[in-house]
């Protein structure tokens, strides 16, 4: 390929309750980033309802896509690729934007790519440091996903470990439902947490038996709510802030230490996060802290990038693209797709 | 006129190309669901037999719904992302509606039948003027089986019935219609895009018709979770 060529990929993104389009030139150069999120409708039910979120999806996917083309001053046929997310995520909600990337990229006659959900979380961080390459290492956290990446190439992963039961995002949403805080768990946890003392409560940190890299957060959440039990059945005061306070900080701390540990390991001198749970200030804090005292280079998107989006899928489709990847119209979304696989 | 037509409402994956009062091309799959993989490459298929440029198409029709949730948002986010390249409209085609157009000139009355689940049918009933024009006796609908045999026993007229919904429905209509009655043979017993087109076809004409962002299925049902925040709610309004 001509190296001197610029390449325009529009990103398209369904995976959960956020419809998304984006345009992006050579994989790091955002033209366009637009996101329409449902999380008003989902909040009434609690979290997301995948029937709901498919129904929103369909209704949205033009106006959306089309904005993106619009911002970016860009037509469908002077695309050099659509890349499209088909897992892992919902299985309802991706095939809305897999059915769309395909019929457009075939009238417009421009190729098609195929996009993990997490590698594209992991390529956010490319938009926004462009000197960054890899290998590196990488915390995808989420409301689906929590792995810990080592980026060998573009394109190229391994998995040192994941959770074993919930995502760290699914353990916020379930602990604040618990204390009355409500859906959408992260961001409130992060807020209220800032009112609250981190070392009221000891939580338990937990550790996965024989993997050292692995995650578990259902134990920490049955704590939680054992806490909240015992609290009640003494009719002793509960006081909210110091719980999410102290409930962030146990997952923090997990999450750094198994981090660090991997870094070691590996011997790696750049440490970047990803997902939405990478937008938590105590996360960015803790984790920044460790780095700088270790010397380690720490990357991380900004909270737009960290949400669901469709420039981190552009950015991931683009190397995708330049690896002669290419997806079929017999393309089919792919709820449990793991990282790596095709 | 030229239509691109789609129906992946039931179990049958359907495309057609219709140039008007010609059908150029159809193709039609009623062998497992697995719509998500076979519409497109089937789209391709007939394009490429028909020599389509895409950019002749005036329009796209779709099987609007009611059917499958997931196979009605395959349709139409298909017909979504192909009319949004080309610029042009999206005619939405009643999935009942085109079902009876499979047997435009039928004397008696004609009912298709789809399963809903819930113990429910989607189902209509239609039947065709000395013009063989589609007249509406009863709009598409989510209705018991029970309560279309009493409706068609009460008119009185001769049926013949289509659909997905016959296999599981045959029992009951044997044992409680009193009414003379048939049901349609296989070539015209399941959805068929040709059907969705043709009927599209006089829609585009009266103007019937969306951009493509505007276009939703018509699912005739609301989402499990909002049936239930519904009863929920109404039943802490009655409380």
């Amino acid at each position: 390929m001509d190296s001197k060529k610029d390449y325009y990929i529009l990103g398209i993104e369904s995976s959960c309750d956020e419809t998304a389009a984006a345009v992006v030139k050579n994989g790091r150069e955002v033209l366009s980033n637009i996101i329409s999120s449902q999380i008003d409708i989902h909040t009434l039910y609690g979290g997301v309802v995948p029937e709901i979120a498919s129904r929103k999806h369909i209704e949205r996917i033009n106006q959306v896509v089309d904005e993106a083309l619009k911002e970016a001053d860009m037509k469908p046929e002077e695309l050099d690729a659509v890349g499209v997310t088909y897992g892992p995520g919902l299985v309802g909600p991706l095939l809305i934007g897999v059915s769309f990337a395909k019929a457009f990229s075939y009238a417009a006659n421009v190729p098609l790519v195929g996009v993990n959900h997490i590698e594209g979380h992991i390529s956010a961080n490319f938009i926004e440091n462009p000197e960054l390459e890899p290998p590196f290492l990488c915390l995808v956290v989420s409301g689906g996903h929590t792995h810990l990446v080592r980026v060998n190439d573009y394109g190229k992963y391994e998995i040192l470990g994941m959770t074993q039961d919930d995502a760290a995002g699914e353990a916020f949403d379930k602990v604040a439902r618990a204390i009355g805080l409500g859906y959408p768990g992260g961001p409130k946890i992060d807020k209220v947490s800032k009112e609250g003392d981190p070392d009221a409560i000891h939580f338990p940190r937990a550790h996965v038996g024989d993997s050292e890299y692995d995650f578990s957060f259902s134990g920490l959440k049955s704590a939680v709510l054992n806490y909240l039990n015992s609290m009640e059945m003494k009719h002793e005061e509960i006081v909210q802030a110091d719980v999410a306070a102290s409930f962030q900080k146990a997952v923090v701390d997990v999450l750094v230490q198994n981090s660090m540990k991997a870094l070691e390991r590996y011997g790696d001198k750049t440490f970047a996060i990803a997902g939405g749970v990478a937008s938590n200030s105590a996360l960015r804090a803790a984790m920044e802290k460790a780095c700088e005292e270790r010397n380690i280079r720490f990357c991380h998107p900004s909270p737009v990038l960290c949400t669901d989006n469709a420039a981190m899928i552009g950015a991931a489709a683009y190397y995708d693209f330049m690896a002669g990847s290419r997806a079929g119209l017999d393309l089919n979304a792919v709820p449990n797709l793991r990282l790596g696989e095709r | 006129m030229k239509i691109l037509a789609v129906d992946s409402s039931g179990l049958v994956a359907s495309v057609a190309i219709l140039e008007d009062d010609v059908l150029l091309s159809e193709y039609t799959v009623n062998y497992k669901k697995t719509h998500s993989q076979t519409l497109m490459p089937m789209v391709d298929e007939i394009a490429r037999m028909t020599e389509l440029d895409l950019h002749t198409l005036d329009a796209i029709a779709v099987a609007g719904g009611p059917g499958s949730f997931t196979g009605l948002r395959i349709g139409s986010s298909t017909v979504k992302g192909l009319a949004d390249v080309l610029h042009i409209p999206v005619i939405s085609v009643p999935t009942v509606d085109a079902l009876a157009y499979n047997l435009a000139g039928a004397s008696g009355l004609v009912v298709p039948i789809m399963d809903a689940r819930r113990s429910q049918v989607y189902t209509g009933i239609f039947e065709y003027d000395e013009k063989n024009e589609l007249i509406t006796h009863m709009e598409q609908c989510a209705i018991a089986i029970t309560d279309l045999i009493t409706r068609l026993n009460e008119m009185g007229q001769k049926v013949t019935f289509l659909g997905d919904g016959v296999p599981v429905s045959k029992k009951v209509i044997m044992e409680t219609l009193n009414v003379p009655y048939t049901f349609a043979p296989a070539h015209i017993s399941r959805q068929r895009a040709g059907a969705v087109g043709a009927l599209a076809q006089k829609y585009y004409k009266e103007g019937k018709y969306t951009d493509p962002s505007e276009h939703r299925p018509d699912y005739l049902r609301k989402s499990q979770a909002e049936r239930e925040r519904e009863e929920k709610m109404a039943g802490a309004a009655n409380a």
